[in-house]
């Protein structure tokens, strides 16, 4: 078994996400570890990308705030291994292809690999182009996480056969950030999903309540919160730490009330 | 390896939300582009609408200042609107309402995509919305508004270098939001596939014209055709049908801003590498960590850090040259062509016309040169007096 999907033996899971360096990376390694001892199952780092596709406008200045202030992947790297020597819980990045391809495939992921990394979400990755990824990934076992939409339809069967590590079932259509209202039928598509796959499913994009985490939670094996912990620490900044952990604490507590 | 390659570019790196829409989008153009009632309709309405075929137009003052080949104005400047877009918009309005699509959405950088899709929209029934850079609606304010007489919302984009890079990924950002009743209408041969083959498509129409206009006047091919390239939609126009006919150059000439060897440029085949950026495989300006680089040009439309597939792929296999133009070379160019010729091109086209300045003198007399003179060029003059440094009022 994988280390991601150990991460889903504790319950409902509850994933947790945070721009890499944000407000600094002083800062920003003393929240990670924050996230893991407030109850986080696997913890999404996200490494800044110039062009955020995929982000509301929460992670996106996020990803502005920490690129203005030099923070490289390298620098990532380096505190994901400073990170992996403190706490057994999985991380996994999260950020776009071209982060990746202009490092270079195998040096991106053998370094990922060395410093403590179990997956990587690239959200501009479909799954017609992951193979040029995945096949390298697997030499360093590390899982390539596959996305479904709202709008996958006859494209569940085919991606959830195929997934690794989890899979990332996304809400609702557009960009991530906290929503009041999520309407897709997000039983019906984990029931998809699970009809041809045992990798655990969690969902994603506007969950931001203890109420919505209990309901999400209900339907798939887990919840990803990102932008509602972002916001925390663009208000709080270098006093962020406490504040995301009350936060993590509430989310996860919420999610252990479901039997 | 998925669908849309041109050799190693191209592709769909497009957020999941997007592929069935997109693989919707391929098998409609797929079906209609075959379809005779959509080709004798969008036929019609390049003739009729758009004011098609383009003239090409013998420039005797320039070729004999210059002194060297003869050279011919392919003029896309005249087509309704004011640019090539007009060839791309009418068609991609028709497959949105093929599709059942209530609405569009497009991205602008000088305006003119903007402007034509408005336009379109205006003609076929469709609501509108366009991105477009905050800087650029500055510098653009005349197309802005011509976009709002149209019936357009215009949506200035404020985040990163609010230009037309931030323009493409806000109206993503849009239309995954809203996929179900809407088309974003991309503008360039750029994007995830099949964008890149259906703007070409609708584009090529260009050089389709040219080639049997100069056949009928020369009896000869051209020894070249000369385009400007941001995502490269007049300059792939302007070269598809020449590719098969080894003995025509294709130059594409990129913004070099204030220099390819400063920091202000947009020269994307000079500096670039190759990435994975706006769903596509191809040359981006970019730095070692695969960031995409703040870029710079005098032309909003050629502003754009990355350059479209196939034009990379051309570049690889040596079919096609790319140039870079500075701001300078580039605005020399458009007050030359207007005292010489009596034509106001736009800014983006006058970097095509400034390679030409320097390659005609070379050749011979018995030498053809193609310009594709992509647009016209009111939208700039106020940018170009401000260039010059004289204050006037719009």
């Amino acid at each position: 078994m994988s280390k991601i999907q150990k991460a889903f033996e504790n319950g409902k899971a509850f994933i947790g996400f945070i721009t890499a360096g944000d407000p600094d990376i002083e800062t920003s390694e003393e929240i990670i570890m924050k996230m893991a001892e407030g109850g986080c199952d696997l913890i999404e780092i996200g490494i800044p990308f110039s062009d955020p596709i995929a982000e509301g406008p929460v992670i996106q200045n996020a990803n502005v705030r920490v690129l203005s202030q030099g923070v490289t992947t390298d620098k990532v790297m380096d505190l994901v291994g400073r990170l992996s020597k403190k706490t057994d819980v999985p991380f996994v990045f999260m950020t776009y292809l071209n982060v990746l391809f202009k490092y270079g495939y195998d040096k991106f992921l053998s370094k990922a690999s060395a410093c403590g990394i179990s997956g990587v979400i690239i959200p501009d990755l479909p799954f017609e182009e992951k193979e040029e990824l995945s096949s390298v990934a697997q030499k360093y076992g590390i899982d390539v996480v596959s996305l479904i939409a709202p709008t996958s339809e006859q494209r569940i069967k085919t991606i959830a056969s195929n997934a690794e590590g989890f899979i990332y079932e996304v809400s609702s259509l557009g960009v991530t950030g906290m929503r009041s209202e999520i309407k897709t039928d997000l039983k019906s598509i984990t029931q998809a999903i699970k009809s041809v796959t045992d990798v655990p499913v969690a969902i994603g994009f506007g969950i931001n309540t203890p109420e919505q985490a209990k309901e999400f939670g209900h339907i798939a094996d887990g919840v990803i919160v990102g932008s509602a912990i972002v916001k925390i620490v663009e208000e709080k900044g270098k006093d962020a730490p406490d504040a995301v952990y009350e936060y993590v604490h509430s989310m996860k507590s919420a999610l252990k009330e479901i039997e | 390896m998925s669908k849309g390659r041109y050799g190693i570019h191209g592709g769909q790196y497009i957020p999941e939300t997007l592929m069935n829409e997109i693989i919707e989008l391929e098998k409609a153009y797929e079906f209609y582009k075959n379809d005779k009632d959509f080709c004798e309709e969008l036929d019609r309405l390049n003739r009729e609408y758009a004011g098609r075929p383009s003239l090409l137009y013998y420039a005797e003052k320039m070729t004999k200042d210059l002194g060297g080949a003869k050279i011919y104005l392919k003029r896309e400047d005249l087509n309704h609107t004011g640019s090539h877009k007009i060839n791309n918009v009418l068609g991609q309005c028709l497959l949105a309402k093929k599709l059942g699509k209530k609405r569009v959405i497009a991205e602008t950088g000088a305006g003119q995509h903007g402007v034509a899709t408005a336009t379109a929209a205006a003609l076929m029934g469709l609501e509108c919305e366009i991105f477009m850079g905050k800087e650029d609606t500055e510098r653009q304010a005349l197309n802005c508004y011509r976009m709002e007489l149209l019936g357009a919302k215009v949506h200035p984009v404020t985040s990163g270098t609010m230009t037309l890079k931030d323009a493409v990924n806000e109206a993503m950002k849009e239309w995954v939001s809203r996929v179900d009743d809407t088309l974003y209408v991309l503008g360039s041969v750029m994007g995830p596939h099949p964008y890149p083959m259906i703007v070409r498509d609708f584009q090529s129409v260009i050089s389709r014209e040219a080639r049997e206009q100069i056949l009928e006047y020369e009896g000869k091919l051209p020894s070249a055709v000369v385009a400007c390239v941001g995502g490269g939609s007049n300059a792939m126009g302007a070269f598809y049908n020449f590719i098969n006919d080894d003995e025509v150059r294709l130059i594409g000439c990129e913004a070099a801003g204030k220099g390819v060897d400063t920091a202000l440029n947009a020269a994307t085949i000079a500096n670039g590498s190759l990435g994975v950026f706006h769903g596509m495989k191809s040359y981006f300006c970019q730095n070692e960590f695969g960031q995409i680089a703040p870029v710079y040009s005098i032309s909003a439309g050629l502003d754009y850090p990355g350059i479209g597939p196939e034009h990379a792929h051309l570049h690889d296999i040596g079919r096609a040259e790319y140039v870079p133009i500075t701001d300078d070379e580039a605005v020399s160019a458009f007050e030359y062509i207007a005292r010489t010729e009596g034509i106001i091109c736009a800014i983006e086209s006058a970097h095509a016309v400034a390679h030409v300045m320097k390659i005609a003198p070379k050749m011979s007399k018995d030498d053809i040169i193609i310009v594709c003179l992509s647009g016209r060029g009111d939208k700039d003059v106020a940018s170009i007096a401000r260039y010059r440094g004289v204050e006037i009022s719009e």
